[in-house]
């Protein structure tokens, strides 16, 4: 308890410092109101809007108002949409969130075998050609990767569609395109453009697992013990090397969201990550900040989870000690 | 009592006379050459890099010289003979630039980038490093509390943040790619200087009563250079990439300075008409610089970490 | 006829630096009820013989040559499912380091039941109850407890003591020990060797003992055979190696042992190491260690009557040399 009680506050101390660089930050960057207002506007209407968006007062006014409507779930009024900032990267995050989700689960459910396949065989031309491909995955740009896979798989086959999400379906109470086959259609190819990086990492890390668990002397022991090869592998070998592998997808599920700005962007995905680059590029001060601090919740949530699946997998790891 | 411990008290020489050893250079680069795939990666490296060097010399076209360009060269594709009899190898872009001349000097651009981004943050970062490991204490405290801070987001996006609040830009660039990779250096620095730091050879250089500063870069430095030069290549690898993704972005370097990002980027929307060269063909680029650098930066680690020679 | 028996067993690595030959034709028998104590130092290929009997050997390893029989029949170089159903089942193996030899993430109670149920139909209640009760057996307090426990949470004498209760489980008729005691305490090495001797004794198993150190199967093993760089050196009854040994190499190794000796005396020592695996003497590998070496010892040397050294039998009397 204690343990999770201190990862809380300094998560909340964490989100503060956050909260304060980016305002400090987005403050600097050039006046939002050339932006907004219709340079037509006459300066009374200019003026009028500044003082609305309370553009009007100094800075440190500006991030104590910023904070205290922060503490009651006020994140503010997007410039551009006129809505609450935070409603609306709610709004997309579902759609981000099924898309780094189905990347995880094909980076995982590829890389881990292909990992221990190579790891087991290491040196065979399978396993040579296993790391080469990885290299390449690791090296290739994401968003050269995308563009790649639209001009082979949409434009020249015509398999995928170009851009966009499918349908969404209902399952569970749970909203996603993943319920639908028309969704998957849509998610396939940004999925896999999303996976490709984190499937190389995975691969990497299962075949170096394997290769050094495989060393250990309690793997001889199983083989001694008779035990046949796919429980030696399945069991004694793959719960070994999960940890890494855990701690990797825990850690990486933020990176993806954080990346899938590249994706999202390419693909039309109407995601977070389309929403701040457009954003960004508009000078949307309001959704930008939200966007962060939602992005840093995500990461101190995600974090927690990574720990509490520690001491599922490995006995040794109790949770007071996890951090210590 | 038992066998292992008989000691060689006179022993007699069983074995041949150990040769003497090899100078550590000879035998990283021996080793090196070891690994084909390394040697291809160097080599790929090179003509790249070179390719890049003497790209004003070498490309038929200045693409950035905007008197010879046509629009009439507009949208070639590859080996097709332009308007001015020109043949344009890689095809043109949509303002008619030679893509193989905009690819070299695309390259020039994003390898100055990358490796002055990645050299700032390298001394930025190992400064703060040494300076950690070797105080310790409070200084400690707070600069690897900032470098876990910094580390605990993707790159992306502070990169993506910075670029947002500074605007585009090659200077504005530069900084953010410092700013995102000096904690990576900061920590790997702090982790050799640390495991450094306990050697016989400090200990010997405190008691000889040499300056703190000159024990920190004349004795700790040298040592902790060889997975300092792996995680260099490899960060310039990520330099480059990243610089290019934030130039796609359109946040990164501006239409004035197309880098390979940009150029890709200016080629997406031609690919969905089948116009597939202006967005390949800088892509391809892009992705041998980054494999060559990593193959030379895999082959670095083994060779430079004799745990793993096998 | 015995229960194991090796004959010329050649086992090679084949690594780029050369071919290592770990073992170059070694022979031993050992019988049911019977105990042997296999002794050398690190590199003289006793772990990897025994290695070799379980089919455990690891590329770039491999058994090049000779004969093993188990109860009869040909075993090596039989295809891996044949070895597996024998394999923890009729010939089981104990190994050295306790603290690695558990899966450091599964429970014990995984890591027993899982064995019998590869080898025996059988429900998982039965095998978990007979799991139970084995652990029991091998000195292991209120087991009904300790089946849920991880191996992180026992000691290391304990964890030998499951390893031992994982090799009894389906009853082996042979069961290699490869230095299980080497890792411990004194006085823990005493109780695992004790345990070991009354369950052998129990139930008649053979058991092959590889060890380093002579002195802890001096009162425990019936015979001795003594490798070095590969070979077999010496064997005999373990009472005549003890009394009179008849190679150079065993007669150094006892009178290392510091009981043998006066007190007060210098503890005799073997000038050098072992060989290297790659560059062995043409002739007699022990002669440049060897005190009683001279000119015919450059010849290689056969295991004539138990002993690997043509000049056995002209040797000083070894109580002589002692006093």
């Amino acid at each position: 308890m204690v343990f999770v009680i201190r990862r809380l506050l300094q998560a909340l101390f964490l989100a503060f410092v956050m909260s304060f660089l980016v305002f400090a930050g987005i403050f600097a960057v050039g006046n939002p109101v050339d932006i907004l207002i219709d340079p037509d506007a006459t300066q009374a209407e200019r003026a009028r809007l500044i003082v609305q968006l309370g553009l009007d007062r100094p800075f440190h006014e500006q991030y104590f108002i910023f904070l205290g409507n922060l503490l009651q779930g006020d994140f503010g009024n997007s410039f551009v949409y006129n809505r609450p900032a935070l409603g609306l990267i709610l709004e997309r995050m579902p759609a981000t969130l099924e898309l780094a989700f189905a990347a995880i689960v094909i980076a995982v459910v590829l890389g881990i075998p292909l990992g221990v396949y190579a790891g087991l065989r290491h040196g065979s031309p399978g396993s040579q050609a296993v790391m080469a491909g990885s290299i390449l995955g690791f090296s290739v740009p994401n968003f050269w990767q995308a563009i790649m896979l639209i001009m082979v798989f949409s434009v020249m086959l015509g398999w995928f569609p170009v851009s966009g999400r499918g349908e969404v379906g209902e399952f569970l109470g749970i909203r996603s395109s993943l319920f639908t086959l028309n969704g998957l259609h849509h998610i396939a190819l940004p999925a896999i453009n999303l996976a490709i990086g984190h499937l190389a990492l995975v691969i990497r890390l299962a075949r170096s697992g394997t290769r050094e668990v495989q060393a250990q002397d309690f793997i001889r022991f199983a083989r001694a013990k008779g035990l046949s090869e796919p429980r030696i592998v399945l069991v004694h070998l793959l719960r070994n090397i999960l940890i890494p592998i855990v701690t990797l997808v825990g850690m990486s599920f933020g990176g993806l969201i954080a990346f899938a700005v590249v994706t999202e962007t390419i693909f039309a995905w109407p995601g977070m990550g389309k929403l701040i680059i457009d954003s960004i590029r508009m000078l949307d001060r309001p959704v930008v900040v939200a966007y962060l601090i939602v992005i840093v919740v995500i990461f101190i949530i995600l974090n927690l989870l990574v720990d509490l699946l520690y001491s599922l997998i490995d006995p040794r790891i109790r949770l007071d000690e996890a951090r210590q | 009592m038992s066998v292992t411990d008989t000691q060689p008290t006179t022993a007699p020489p069983l074995t041949p006379k150990a040769q003497a050893p090899e100078r550590p250079a000879a035998r990283i680069i021996r080793d090196f050459a070891r690994s084909p795939l390394a040697l291809f990666g160097l080599a790929l490296l090179l003509i790249i890099v070179l390719a890049a060097f003497l790209a004003p010399w070498i490309t038929p076209q200045n693409p950035y010289d905007l008197r010879s360009l046509s629009i009439m060269d507009s949208r070639l594709a590859p080996g097709e003979v332009g308007f001015s009899g020109v043949s344009f190898w890689l095809g043109s872009d949509g303002q008619g630039r030679d893509m193989f001349s905009a690819i070299l000097y695309g390259l020039r651009i994003s390898l100055m980038v990358g490796v002055i981004a990645c050299t700032s943050a390298l001394l930025l970062g190992l400064t703060l490093g040494l300076v950690a490991a070797y105080f310790g204490g409070r200084t400690d405290t707070v600069i690897m509390r900032l470098v876990d801070l910094h580390l605990s987001f993707p790159p992306i996006l502070v990169a993506l943040i910075l670029l947002a609040i500074m605007g585009r830009g090659l200077e504005n660039i530069i900084i953010a790619l410092v700013i995102v990779q000096w904690a990576t250096f900061a920590r790997m620095g702090r982790a050799t200087a640390l495991s450094e730091r306990g050697r016989e050879y400090v200990e010997a250089a405190q008691s000889l009563g040499l300056s703190r500063i000159r024990i920190l870069f004349g004795h700790l430095l040298p040592n902790c250079l060889p997975p300092l030069m792996v995680l260099y290549t490899v960060e310039i690898a990520s330099a480059i990439a990243l610089e290019a993704t934030l130039s796609f972005l359109g946040v990164g370097l501006p239409a004035t300075q197309p880098s390979l990002g940009l150029l890709i980027s200016n080629g997406f929307q031609f690919v969905l008409s089948g116009q597939y060269w202006i967005s390949v063909f800088p892509g391809i680029a892009l992705l041998l610089l980054i494999v060559a650098i990593n193959l030379v930066g895999d082959r670095l680690r083994d060779v430079l970490n004799p745990r793993n020679i096998t | 006829m015995s229960l194991l028996q090796i004959t010329d067993l050649q086992t090679h690595f084949f690594t780029s630096a050369g071919v290592v030959k770990a073992v170059d034709g070694v022979s031993y028998g050992v019988d049911r009820g019977e105990v042997l104590a296999v002794v050398g130092e690190s590199g003289s290929g006793k772990s990897v013989t025994g290695l070799s009997v379980m089919g455990l050997i690891d590329a770039p390893g491999r058994v090049v040559g000779g004969s093993i029989r188990f109860d009869g029949r040909e075993i090596a170089g039989l295809p891996g499912h044949e070895l597996r159903k024998l394999r923890g089942a009729r010939i089981a193996m104990i190994f050295q380091d306790p603290m690695m030899t558990l899966n450091p993430v599964l429970r014990i109670d995984t890591q027993m039941v899982e064995t019998i149920l590869a080898h025996r139909s059988m429900t998982r209640t039965g095998a978990w109850a007979l799991s139970r009760d084995t652990l029991g057996r091998v000195g292991i307090p209120s087991p009904d407890e300790r089946m849920r426990g991880y191996p992180h949470q026992f000691s290391g004498g304990m964890r030998q003591r499951v390893a031992i209760a994982i090799a009894l489980l389906n009853k082996p008729d042979l069961i290699i020990a490869d230095e299980p005691t080497t890792a411990l305490d004194v006085t823990i090495q005493a109780q695992i060797l004790h345990l070991m001797q009354g369950l052998v004794e129990e139930e008649g198993t053979g058991l092959v003992w590889i060890t380093h150190d002579l002195s802890v199967v001096a009162g425990f093993a019936d015979r001795v055979a003594v490798m070095y760089a590969g070979e077999i050196v010496e064997e005999a009854r373990t009472d005549d190696l003890i009394d009179a040994p008849r190679h150079p190499y065993t007669r150094g190794l006892i009178g290392s042992v510091p009981s043998r000796n006066a007190r007060g005396a210098r503890l005799a020592q073997i000038p050098g190491g072992a060989p290297p695996a790659l560059n062995r003497p043409e002739g007699c590998r022990f002669a440049p260690r060897c005190a009683f070496r001279t000119d015919g010892c450059e010849k290689p040397q056969a295991l004539r009557d138990n002993v690997r050294c043509w000049r056995a039998a002209d040797l000083p009397d070894f109580a002589e040399v002692l006093a």
